[in-house]
This record gives structure tokens, C-alpha cells and sequence, in this order.
């Protein structure tokens, strides 16, 4: 029988205790004897939230495939966890083996979102391996980032050994297979670095010497080593229906936050919000084979038993085959009582046909997202939806007998006014006025609007990477402004207003644009007592003040401060195939409130035609259009 | 057609709670292929219900549970089915066809049917007390042969004092454990066959709360292992209705006991 690293006493002394036990339905066993390569998978977030991340399931069973690799997986133990490895001085450990995880070769950590920074700390520390990467010795593991956050790895360069800039599935053969002939001719860890520095799009942070002007901006970026690239270019997968993709999902015993198959239709987005960092990151749309993703729905409801499965993409409608791969789910699945989840669907008459089929109407809400209450505004973030299609489509959706919407929002977007938010309240107005358009009798009950805001935070490729970021105080009054008004509207009673901490925002900001300079401030923040701090009863706002003042780090510098064109910014370094020219066109454009149209309609030039493949080389007609 | 099944939970599975088995279970239905039955509506959901949940750190080589198919299947094929699916410390032992109920009456749940549970508790290594195990064995049989054991007996609202000898239907200090229950070197090992269900429902805890009482010594949660060894119905009730139950218990009428695990109910 499987022996635990932790005595029954410990276990029965936390909150949820299977956190810590492994064994689920799927994972895999190996004999760590017979392996080459031991490398423990990491979310630095509690169980349940890393076990619905998808990224890690594709990574864990494509390592597993090779014969000379066992890969394993942790996740940050929870704070009452935290106290109890601390108190008794227990080594942190992988979930499979039980194993200490300083006795592996490798550590990558998923970088998902910048508020779970300390956490990298935590696990660092409570697996009892030095903090800092220069304090390693041969004997530490290595230990890599990677994910969406890794795009500006800067603030995070002192603790890691190297980041992986992209998607997984490209390079990580090399990676392995380097460090095994390493090993085997008996290589330092340093000269590991080196080979890994000039495997395309690996990112070694201590091969580079960063130079500061006087007033803190970079004035140089340069490798200090001759094995490190200038530039270091993203990892893009271009065969999407011919790679790695689970068959035998992992089925966690606790029920985790994402407790369903996920079926990834795409990667990519053809819109190009000027906001969204992902629109940009995963450039170009790369489509996966409609037959490939019905095969593995299949195979990933048998082998999992899960109750529902659901599509996920930065927006399904606009995958080519969406009709066909719905109703084929819906037509094997429904009589299995496998539930269908459709999100980020554009309301039309597919999408209502589909809701009403997989959908109690009664409980379901409509979900729309203009981002902006104003069409000037929405022109500057490029958001295409207009509001006569928002309207329409909530109309058609109140005719088939739904009566619950969903609008989302963000507040402090670039050059936003008082009249921009506003129009906020005047459009939910405006939607419940629609539904009570229609007859009493043939209403159902009333109508029930949720207004939800998040604040605005300018990110590295993103057209808005060099603008103004609002302090706390602007996103406070902009917030009161915005309830005012929404209690002004005829319809105020349908409309409830759902708002984010502001506090844990400007700290995202810091991070999201940060430079090197910010890993000792998470250094200090952590020993602060700071960890899971986008958990908001576990958030600290006073140590994370006192951090920023013990080492005189001015939060301004990296939030409120608009850069220029010429800046030399910290995360310049990596080539994401979109193009500095064209964000500062984009930019540009959204100042003077021109959309780009989508990459079906039109190719802007991104420069992501670089990679060969996706939505650049569909055909096109002579208006630019693809068929 | 309703099929019941009994499993074991042991070993790392201990540690998962009974909301959580039950999702478990939903899971490897659907990975064993069984022609289950679902509910009408949006959210269809298999019909099937649990006999007596075990609490998070027990183990247990007799939980139950009903579950509605719609096609017949064999006893042997379910079992088989199921078992190749699955995880390590779950496994099925037996599985039967339950009669179909007579028209207009609904299936008995095998929940209701509960009237007994007995218990291995283990003394976990590392909790030996300056007492002699055999010393314990002799205090365990004489705390128990009392004729009255008062004790409070503590529910989510109320807290109200029993006589826990008259729920306490056999005992022994001198158990012997077995390859579910996992084995301590330090040997010591107490059985007990305690009232169960919802009307008086013993936890084996409060058993060992109560013990430590009497002995004046401060128990550790954490020092046994409690792991159920079987489930009981009581044929005596066979065709008594819950109300009358709930009446004969409070006049003090009750038929004589006649205990069979939850399995046979239907085939004695």
C-alpha cells in the first residue's frame, strides 16, 4: 500500500486533508528508481484550483510518455497545512512518491497570475531549497517558470533558473534531453544553463546584466554569458490536432474548481482587444481538427466519469466548426447525463438554440461583455459588440424565456471619462427597459441584471503597455460613481452591482510591468508574512506597504507612470512575434478611438505570420477577408 | 432495476469525506459503463443513495450504497466493472439485485434499513501509554459489561445524557484485525457492535470517549483507528413501518433483534 509523507495525525489535523494524498483516478505510477529524470509540476495556488488547470494536465502526460521521466505534481499546501510542515520541519513533497521534492532534477512552476507570486516562495521554502537561484548548488533542483506570466518574468528573475517563454509543448524534449547527457558527462549545473540558454525560447534571468537610468527606467538589457541569446523568441505549437492532449484526465477526489473535461477548440484570438493580454500572447488563432476534439471528448468522458464537459477558448463562436462539435456533443452526451458548458458564446440564434438545449432557462443567465459602457470607449479597446447587438440579442434571448444577464465591465481603461461610466448604468437601463417592452402575461417573472466591474490593468504585449495605469483613490471614486449612477436609473431595482478589491489590483499592476528590481520587494513582502494573497482574508495590504517602504520602492513608478515610445521596457526581450511597431500603432489607434477589424476580416500585420501557420495563411478574397 | 453494493474504503482513502465518495462513486459508474438510471430535467443526476456515512480517518470494509440501473446486469459483471476502475483503497466486495418493491410502495433505502454497525478500533503505533495493554483489555470488558453507562451524547443542536450498555450489543477487547483494517504492531485491538441508523445512532468515538472517562485518562483522537466491519438491518423490523418503530422504542416494546448484514436482507 502507497505510504504517506504526512503521519494521519497532521492529516486529520487540516481542513481538507486529501489535498495531500494523491492517488487520483489517472495518476500515474512509475518506479522513481528506473528514472532518468524526476520533475515535479507545480500551481502555486491550493489544490483545487491547480487541479483545474488544463496547461498542467497536457504537460504532466506528455512528460509521462517518456520512458526515462516520472513527472509529479504540488500545490501550495494550505495556510493551516503551511503551519503544521513548518512547525515539524517536513520537507515538502510530491504528491505520486510522497517524495521530498528537493530530491528531484527539475521544479517548474506554472506562472498563471501574478498574485500568486509569494506562493512560489512558500513552496520554495517549505521544500527546503534556497530561495534565490544563485544560492543553488548542484545538488538543489532546477527550477523553471512558465505559463502566461512569463512573458515578463522580470520580477521573479532572482528565483528562478530558467524561464520557459511559450507554450510547452515545442521544446520540452530538449530541455530533458539536455540535462540527461549533462548528467552524463557529468556537467555542472551551470554548464546545464548554458545548453538550455541556447534552446529556443528558454530565458537563463542570471546569463543578463540589467543597466538602470537615474530616474529607474532600463537604460540595457545584455547577456553577460556567451551561451545567451539577445532575443529570446516564443514557443508557438502549430500542429494543434496532432500533439499532446490528455486522454486520462486527472480526476482529483476533492471536487475541484473546473470539476469537468475541459476541450481546448482553439488557442489564439482573432479579435485583438487592445486589453487583453491573451488576444496578443497566443497570436496567431490556431484552430484544433473538429474530428480530433470529438474523439477526445469521448475518450476523456470515459476515462474520467465526469459529469460535464466543457469548451474552452477565448471565444468559441468564432471556432469554424462550433455548430457541428456542439450538436455532436450534444447528441452523444445528453442521454449519458453528461452536462454540456458553452462559455464566452456570442448571443445569436446558434447560441440560444444550443442554451435552451443544455440549459435550464429558468437558472441560466445570459453573459455579455462590453468591457466599456460607451461605444467611444469600445472603440478605443477595440471591443467590437456594439450595443444594438447586445440589445438584440438580450431581446431574443427575453422572447425565448430567459430573464437573468450577466454584464461585465472594466473600469479605468485609458482615457475613460465619468460620461464613459455612466453609460455603464444607462445601458444596463437600457437592456431591462427591452425586456419590459414585452407584454406582462407573456413575461417571465422579472428581470434580474448583474453589473460586475474589475479594475483595468495595462499589461506587457498589450497596445496599452505603455499607458497610465489608475491609482487605488481613481478606481475608489470611479467605483462610487458608478453605484451612484446605477441607483439612478428607472429600473435600479433589476440591477445588482458586484465589485473587486482595489488594493490587490495596484499590486497586480506593480507585477504585471515590473522589472528585476521587484523580486526583492517579494522577498521582503514574503517575509512579511505574505502568502495566497489573491484569497482576500488572507490578503495583508499593511505588510505589503511596509515592504514597499523598508526598500523604497515607489508603487507610482509602475502603475500610475505613462511610458513613452522610446522606453527600453523590462520584458523588450522577448520576441512574441507581435511586433513593437504594430502595439504602438494599436496604441495609437486606440487614441483616436479606430477599431482594427478582426483577423478574419483583415491582417493588421501583427507580425505573427512569422510562425507559419493559423489564421495568417487561411484564404483570403481580394477584399482581404478569409473564405 | 436497483442494485446494491458494498465496498471497502482503507488505506489513503480514508482521508476522503463522504460528499466526496459519493461524487467518487458518480465518477466510476460512468468509467465502469453501468446502464445507469438518471433523473428528468436539466441536470440529470444518477439515483443512488448511501447507507451510513463514514466519517473523514475511519476505514471501512462495509459501506453500501443503492443505485438504479436501467438494464439488468449481472451481480458479478458490476462488481467486475467497477473494480477495474477502481483507485487504490477502494474496493468492490459484493454486489446484489434488490427485489422490486410491490406496487405503490416505494424501494426501501438502504439507509433505513441501518440498525447496527460493528467496529475493529485499533490502537495506532506511537500511542502506547504507560498502562499495560492487558490491563486496558481487562478495563475495556469491565467498563463495558456495567449495566448502566451514563454519558452525553452530543448532536449538532442538542446534548442529552444515555445509557450508552443498553446501545452497546456485544464487545471484546481481544480483536483480531484484518487486511482492510491494516495491523498495528502493538497488537491492542477492541471489537464492539454498536446500535446504529437514525433513531440511535452510536459512534464508536463516543464508546472510547466514554471508556477513557471511566479510566480517568485523557483520550487522543488521534491514538485509534476506527474501521467499520459491517453493516447490520434487523429482520425483526422487517415489516414495521418507521413510525411504529420510532413508537415501540419509546414505549420500550421492541422485538427482540435480529441482525443480518445489509447484503442478505433479502435473501434470509
Amino acid at each position: 500500500m502507497r505510504k504517506l509523507a504526512l503521519s494521519d495525525e497532521i492529516l486529520m489535523q487540516v481542513e481538507k486533508p486529501a489535498r495531500y494524498i494523491g492517488n487520483e483516478i489517472n495518476m500515474v505510477v512509475k518506479n522513481p528508481k528506473d528514472m532518468d529524470i524526476r520533475f515535479c509540476m507545480c500551481f502555486p495556488d491550493v489544490y483545487e484550483i491547480g487541479m483545474s488547470h488544463l496547461g498542467i494536465q497536457i504537460l504532466y502526460d506528455m512528460f509521462n510518455r517518456r520512458e526515462d521521466t516520472y513527472c509529479e505534481r504540488v500545490y501550495s499546501p494550505w495556510v493551516d497545512m503551511d503551519r503544521l510542515l513548518r512547525k515539524h520541519q517536513i520537507p515538502l513533497f510530491a504528491l505520486e512518491s510522497q517524495d521530498p521534492i528537493r530530491q528531484f532534477d527539475f521544479l517548474g512552476i506554472t506562472l498563471q497570475y501574478e498574485m500568486c507570486y509569494t506562493n512560489i516562495l512558500q513552496i520554495l521554502e517549505l521544500s527546503q531549497i534556497p530561495l534565490l537561484a544563485k544560492d543553488r548548488t548542484e545538488d538543489d533542483p532546477i527550477v523553471i517558470g512558465g505559463g502566461p506570466c512569463a512573458f515578463n518574468p522580470e520580477p521573479l528573475a532572482d528565483f528562478f533558473d530558467f524561464f520557459y517563454i511559450g507554450e510547452g509543448e515545442t521544446v520540452y524534449d530538449q530541455v530533458l534531453d539536455a540535462y540527461k547527457e549533462n548528467k552524463k558527462n557529468n556537467g555542472t549545473r551551470k554548464q546545464y544553463l548554458e545548453k538550455v540558454a541556447e534552446i529556443e525560447g528558454m530565458y537563463v534571468p542570471m546569463f543578463y546584466d540589467v543597466v538602470y537610468h537615474e530616474d529607474g527606467t532600463l537604460a540595457s538589457f545584455t547577456p553577460n554569458n556567451p551561451h545567451a541569446k539577445p532575443k529570446i523568441r516564443k514557443q508557438v505549437e502549430m500542429q494543434l490536432s496532432d500533439t499532446f492532449y490528455p486522454e486520462k484526465p486527472l480526476v482529483p477526489h476533492l471536487r475541484a474548481i473546473q470539476d469537468r473535461v475541459v476541450l481546448e477548440i482553439q488557442r489564439g484570438c482573432i479579435r485583438g482587444c487592445r486589453f487583453c493580454q491573451a488576444g496578443m500572447l497566443y497570436r496567431p488563432i490556431r484552430e484544433r481538427d473538429v474530428e480530433f476534439l470529438k474523439r477526445r471528448a469521448v475518450e476523456m468522458i470515459q476515462n474520467s466519469g465526469h459529469e460535464e464537459i466543457s469548451l474552452s477558448s477565448l471565444s468559441s463562436s468564432d471556432y469554424s466548426a462550433l455548430q457541428e462539435l456542439v450538436y455532436y456533443l450534444i447528441e452523444t452526451f445528453q442521454t449519458q447525463g453528461v452536462n454540456i458548458s458553452l462559455p464566452s458564446l456570442r448571443i445569436d440564434a446558434f447560441a440560444l438554440d444550443v442554451m435552451s438545449k443544455v440549459q435550464d432557462i429558468k437558472k441560466s443567465s445570459l453573459t455579455f461583455a462590453p468591457e466599456a459602457g460607451s461605444q467611444r470607449l469600445r472603440n478605443v479597446i477595440n471591443k467590437g459588440l456594439t450595443e444594438e447587438s447586445i440589445l438584440t440579442g438580450a431581446m431574443s434571448a427575453f422572447e425565448s424565456g430567459w430573464n437573468k444577464v450577466k454584464l461585465y465591465f472594466m473600469l479605468g481603461l485609458p482615457a475613460e471619462t465619468a460620461e464613459d461610466i455612466e453609460q455603464i448604468a444607462v445601458l444596463a437601463d437600457k437592456i431591462a427597459r427591452e425586456y419590459y417592452t414585452i407584454p406582462k402575461q407573456e413575461r417571465n417573472g422579472k428581470v434580474a441584471i448583474t453589473v460586475s466591474t474589475s479594475f483595468f490593468v495595462p499589461k506587457p504585449f498589450t497596445p496599452f503597455q505603455w499607458t497610465s495605469m489608475d491609482s487605488a483613490e481613481d478606481f475608489l471614486s470611479k467605483q462610487r460613481l458608478l453605484s451612484g449612477k446605477l441607483k439612478e436609473q428607472l429600473n435600479a431595482k433589476s440591477i445588482r452591482y458586484n465589485w473587486h478589491d482595489a488594493e490587490l489590483t495596484m499590486l497586480e499592476g506593480v507585477f504585471a510591468r515590473g522589472d528585476r528590481r521587484l523580486s526583492s520587494l517579494l522577498l521582503e513582502a514574503y517575509k512579511n508574512g505574505c502568502i495566497f494573497d489573491s484569497w482576500s482574508e488572507q490578503f495583508h495590504s499593511d505588510a505589503w506597504k511596509k515592504a514597499f517602504g523598508t526598500l523604497g520602492i515607489d508603487m507610482d513608478f509602475y502603475t500610475t507612470r505613462e511610458r513613452n515610445k522610446e522606453e527600453l521596457l523590462p520584458w523588450d526581450f522577448i520576441d512574441a512575434g507581435i511586433t513593437k511597431t504594430f502595439l504602438w500603432k494599436e496604441y495609437e489607434k486606440g487614441q483616436t478611438e479606430t477599431v482594427t477589424p478582426n483577423c478574419r476580416k483583415g491582417c493588421a500585420g501583427c507580425g505573427a505570420k512569422v510562425f507559419h501557420g493559423g489564421v495568417c495563411y487561411e484564404p483570403r478574397n481580394e477584399a482581404g477577408e478569409t473564405l | 432495476m436497483n442494485v446494491r453494493i458494498k465496498f471497502a474504503k482503507y488505506g489513503t482513502m480514508k482521508f476522503i469525506s463522504h460528499l466526496d465518495v459519493m461524487r467518487y462513486f458518480q465518477k466510476a459508474a460512468r468509467r465502469a459503463e453501468l446502464p445507469v438510471l438518471y433523473s428528468e430535467g436539466f441536470h440529470p443526476h444518477q439515483i443512488m443513495s448511501f447507507a451510513s456515512p463514514l466519517g473523514v480517518g475511519q476505514t471501512s470494509e462495509a459501506e453500501y450504497f443503492d443505485l438504479a440501473l436501467k438494464e439488468v446486469l449481472s451481480p458479478a459483471e458490476i462488481c467486475r466493472r467497477l473494480n477495474e476502475t477502481m483507485a487504490e483503497g477502494m474496493q468492490i466486495l459484493d454486489a446484489a439485485i434488490l427485489p422490486e418493491p410491490k406496487p405503490q410502495t416505494k424501494q426501501e433505502t438502504a439507509m433505513a434499513l441501518v440498525a447496527a454497525s460493528s467496529y475493529l478500533i485499533l490502537r495506532k503505533d506511537g500511542y502506547e501509554e504507560e498502562v499495560p495493554a492487558e490491563l486496558l483489555r481487562q478495563e475495556f470488558v469491565k467498563f463495558l459489561s456495567q449495566k448502566e453507562i451514563l454519558t452525553i451524547k452530543q448532536s449538532k443542536k442538542t446534548e442529552s445524557t444515555i445509557n450508552l450498555a443498553q446501545f452497546i450489543f456485544d464487545f471484546s477487547a481481544d480483536a483480531t484485525p484484518t487486511p482492510y483494517s491494516g495491523e498495528y504492531e502493538n497488537g491492542l485491538a477492541f471489537y464492539i457492535l454498536v446500535s446504529a441508523g437514525s433513531v440511535n445512532n452510536i459512534h464508536p468515538e463516543t464508546v472510547m470517549r466514554a471508556f477513557y472517562q471511566y479510566l480517568s485518562r485523557e483520550y487522543s483522537p488521534y491514538a485509534y483507528q476506527l474501521h467499520r466491519l459491517e453493516t447490520y438491518a434487523d429482520l425483526s423490523l422487517k415489516k414495521v413501518s418507521q413510525a411504529e418503530i420510532a413508537e415501540r422504542a419509546a414505549a420500550g416494546t421492541m422485538p427482540k433483534r435480529h441482525l443480518v448484514p445489509l447484503m442478505d436482507y433479502y435473501n434470509v
